[in-house]
């Protein structure tokens, strides 16, 4: 059987018509075509697929869609105004934050979200954050380096 | 503009950082069939009947198929030819009478929705006879099948009068270590997607690491013409060896497509990756050196045995003989002998990971001069100085052959980097760190490795570069891309010669209707031999513009520079033209009123019969728990010689992420196999990867002291390095830290295992206050 949900995603309504076991990621990417939140375990490991649910990272993946109807989601889509880049992806780029950039969107969503409700945050509470996400290609490095510069840039 | 050895931002990153990306699983196309694999869930069995019926009845399927639907297209072959002794344990794409690891495949569903294929595959029933199963490699070879048992091959390497110098050997020193079983890994998990497009050629996409090999391999297998298949590379979410590589999936969603005419998709999932993709290294190594009276090792033996799986795919024997060839490392050894035990046994098959052969056969070698340093009763350091190829004697050459190419170290000063490192490591804090916790009684240890590494497998690369009539620049290479910054770096070489931006500059990998050749990316190749290759063409394309601007300007080739991607007379720049209007000045009607060959384009291939060997040395310091038995790597050191670096913010990048892989295998990851060949890592909760929290702060001391005389840029491969010590580091570092030489034989190092040493040792370390 099938329900109706309302996916309201970076602003936008979605109308869909999903099983009530379609997870919210499998949602996102194919009813609403929104393919930059990615799946790497889909049992909530790896945090590829974390998304902003009312603000909150969860991961995308053990959620179903049908419990998110109406609720403002947040996607890697939806960080850039236009051409201008968010300050997290701007740093990610300017400190090679990124090789294959599969686990980039979870990272960038997650960084996000802790840098808008801690702006003030020190590094071991930062990296305790970032620790529920994987990268298997950068060693994390750059990835700390470019959140700790999208920090400073946020705070102004 | 000079763009060699620049850190500039990469070209491939707006995208991926804006949720553009396009991976294979973000492609989708209208009818598409999805794929689903029934996998064996027993480690061997003979397959009594497989029943279908229940599954095919589920709405959404189309197709269900087992080994008798495909038992005419041939198991997946080597990438290396000739290699009849391992025919017969190439793997079926579906297996007909016998499954051999848990994990294998046995059936493919096909359905309209990739829930409904799941759904319908837990309904395909299978009766099996369970048979024995092996899953120790150093058990008595047992059959593997009627004419053949499950020691696949025998790999031997030697060089010297071994027997003698053991003879005349001062001491012996022998260690018995091992590497556990993990591989690469990618976040991203495996997929394909395949299309029959017009005139009924095969589109896959979903390609990576080797597509043309692999277009050439599913062509055959499936009876069409090499043209009649297409692969594309899009984005790829890290390959690390295991993704790219010719497996079952790929060549049954092609053949899929052609069979149910319509686009059929494969998505693997991370439980099927952890069971089905590649694993890696699990070698054990019973090592030997013969030390003369001045402590100098003059001969080397090793004996190792290789946990294959199941079956051996494409790599062949690769691992075994890098394991084989590369072990000898750094040092002169002026005898070695080397026989590797490639074994079959009933897990998930075994190929290439990063670092090859020489994550383990550094650990090993490096482990077996700590133990020679400690029976000499020397610092670990001292025994390497005095071993080391001299300076003087670069190139080397061992009586070796490598991945078919003739050994000889090309350059590099070995001992020269190991006091650079010393130093660095001092400078960076590392032995303050040491004696401030020493002093505050935590168990603490500073430990070093050496390695070699090899880069830049030939034998040939090429690359087209394209203007078009608005100056737009391509480069056309037959690279592959798995998210290391192939694009940057080349656009990096082109944009230097060219002196244009990389930002005009676009450049094409992994397509295989756009070149015609091209051997793809592993070994750290794509640097110096496309690199080579993109440096060459921009100089010939130079050479073709410059006299094409010749004609515009009416001045003498030789007299008209490049600058900022205009064509000028030296001397009189306001006497120029751009690119744009050189190039349009080619088209075929103004090439012909020139007798020049129409279009602004060039094309230049780069052969070598020899690798390059990048080296360096690894330095970690650890605090060992002494209650729990854990290990924390506080500080790591990587001091890497690569001859020149294109982009070093990108070779840095490769190195910490290489670290943190090899931080992954000395720590924490392993495939752990029941006694009845059940896997127990198979997902992310008992196969740990490394996070933020466990990597430490890497230092990277790049050097650029010994440029490689065998390309003109003078690059040696960088992707490595990061990894290839790592464990012997850490395992030298622990020893250090209990003070017990020779503690760590095995790796990954669990608390569990590191809590029974400590518990031997039964002492603190240090404890009389020596040191
Ligand atoms: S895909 Fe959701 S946590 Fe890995
Ligand atoms: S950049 Fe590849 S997994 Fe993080």
């Amino acid at each position: 059987m099938k329900h109706q949900v309302t996916l309201n995603i970076n602003g936008s309504e979605h109308e869909i018509f999903v099983e009530a076991r379609k997870t919210l990621a499998d949602a996102i990417r194919e009813e609403c075509g929104l393919t930059g939140t990615h799946l790497g375990c889909e049992h909530g490991v790896c945090g590829a697929c974390t998304v902003l649910m009312d603000g909150q990272p969860v991961r995308s993946c053990l959620m179903f869609a049908v419990q998110c109807n109406g609720v403002p989601l947040r996607t890697v889509e939806g960080l850039a105004d236009g051409d201008d880049l968010h300050p997290v992806q701007k740093a990610f780029w300017e400190h090679h934050g990124l090789q294959c950039g599969f686990c980039t969107p979870g990272f960038l969503m997650l960084a996000t979200s802790v840098l808008e409700q801690e702006p003030d945050i020190d590094d071991e509470a930062l990296r305790e954050v970032l620790s529920s996400n994987l990268c298997r290609c950068t060693g994390y490095q750059n990835i700390l380096i470019a959140v700790k510069a999208a920090a400073e840039e946020m705070r102004g | 503009m000079r763009l060699l050895g620049r850190s500039i931002p990469r070209v491939e990153d707006p995208p991926l950082i804006t949720g553009r990306g396009r991976f294979v699983a973000d492609i989708t196309m209208a009818g598409e069939l999805h794929m689903r694999i029934v996998r064996s869930p027993v480690a061997h069995a003979r397959i009594t009947h497989i029943d279908v019926e229940a599954a095919l009845e589920l709405p959404g399927v189309v197709a269900i198929w087992t080994g008798r639907d495909t038992a005419e297209i041939p198991p997946i072959d080597f990438r290396q030819e000739g290699l009849t002794d391992l025919y017969p344990y190439r793997q079926p794409i579906l297996a007909e009478r016998e499954v051999r690891y848990v994990g294998e495949p046995l059936a493919a569903v096909f359905a309209r929705d990739p829930y409904a294929a799941e759904d319908a595959a837990d309904l395909v029933f299978v009766d099996f006879d369970e048979l024995d199963v092996v899953v120790d490699p150093r058990a008595d070879p047992a059959p593997f099948d009627e004419d053949s048992d499950t020691e696949a091959a025998l790999v031997n390497v030697s060089y010297g009068d071994v027997e003698a110098a053991f003879a005349a050997a001062h001491r012996r020193v022998t260690v018995e270590v091992s590497v556990g079983r993990h591989t690469g890994v990618p976040m991203e998990t495996r997929g394909a997607l395949a299309v029959r497009e017009h005139h009924g050629r095969i589109v896959m996409y979903g390609a990576a690491k080797v597509p043309h090999y692999n277009r050439q391999a599913i062509a055959l297998m499936l009876g069409l013409g090499i043209d009649d298949v297409v692969l594309r590379e899009g984005h790829v979410g890290g390959g690390f060896g295991v993704r790219g590589e010719l497996y079952p999936e790929d060549v049954l969603v092609c053949l899929a497509a052609l069979r149910l005419n319509a686009p059929v998709k494969w998505i693997e999932d991370r439980k099927e990756h952890l069971v089905a993709t590649n694993h890696s290294r699990d070698q054990v190594h019973v090592i030997e050196a013969a030390v003369d009276a001045d402590g100098f090792i003059t001969a080397v033996r090793d004996e190792f045995w290789l946990d294959q799986g199941a079956y051996v795919r494409s790599h062949a024997a690769t691992v075994p003989n890098l394991t084989a060839a590369m072990l000898p490392g750094p040092y002169v050894i002026p005898a070695y002998e080397c026989r590797g035990h490639i074994r079959l046994t009933n897990k998930t098959p075994a190929g290439t990971y990063r670092a090859p052969g020489r994550y383990e056969g550094t650990f090993a070698r490096e482990r077996l001069l700590d133990a020679v340093a400690a029976e000499l009763g020397e610092d670990p350091i001292v025994t390497r100085r005095r071993n080391l190829i001299a300076h003087e004697d670069m190139p080397f050459a061992r009586p070796i052959r490598a991945l078919g190419t003739e050994m000889e170290y090309d350059s590099g000063d070995y001992p020269s980097i190991l006091e650079k490192t010393l130093a660095y490591v001092d400078d960076k804090g590392l032995c303050a760190e040491l004696d401030e916790r020493r002093a505050s009684e935590e168990w603490v240890g500073l430990g070093f490795a050496f390695f070699v590494e090899k880069s830049g497998l030939g034998p040939y690369e090429g690359a087209r570069i394209d203007v078009d009539d608005d100056g737009g620049i391509r480069v056309v290479t037959g690279a592959a891309s798995m998210g290391q910054g192939v694009e940057t770096a080349i656009a990096q070489v082109c944009g230097d010669v060219l002196d244009v931006s990389v930002d005009g500059i676009r450049v094409v990998h992994g397509q295989t209707d756009e070149i015609d050749y091209g051997l793809g990316a592993f070994a750290s190749r794509v640097t110096v031999m496309t690199g080579t290759a993109t440096q060459m063409a921009a100089r010939a394309l130079l050479v073709k513009a410059r006299e094409a601007a010749a004609h515009l300007l009416e001045a003498d080739p030789a007299d008209i520079g490049m600058v900022a991607g205009n064509l000028e007379v030296v001397g009189a720049p306001e006497r120029r033209v751009s690119l744009a209007e050189v190039a349009r000045s080619l088209d075929p009607s103004g090439a012909k009123r020139t007798g020049m060959v129409p279009t602004l384009s060039a094309e230049a291939w780069f052969t070598t019969e020899h690798m390059t060997y990048p080296y360096g040395v690894h330095a970690a310091l650890v605090r060992v728990d002494e209650w729990t038995g854990g290990v924390e790597i506080l500080r790591y050191v990587v001091a890497y010689d690569i001859g020149k670096a294109v982009n070093p913010m990108l070779v840095r990048g490769q190195i910490v992420g290489g670290a943190a892989q090899g931080l992954g295998g000395a720590l924490l990851e392993e495939f752990v196999y029941s006694d009845d060949g059940q896997p127990l890592a198979t997902s992310f909760m008992d196969y740990l990867l490394p996070t933020v929290t466990e990597m430490p702060p890497v230092d990277v001391l790049l050097l650029e002291d010994a440029p490689t005389p065998l390309n003109p840029m003078g690059v040696k491969g960088a992707g490595e390095g990061g990894t290839t010590a790592f464990g012997a580091a850490v395992a030298a570092a622990i020893d250090d830290a209990l003070d017990a030489p020779g503690a760590v034989t095995r790796l990954p190092v669990s608390p569990e295992r590191l809590r029974k040493v400590i518990c031997n040792i039964q002492r603190s370390p240090r404890e009389k206050g020596e040191r």
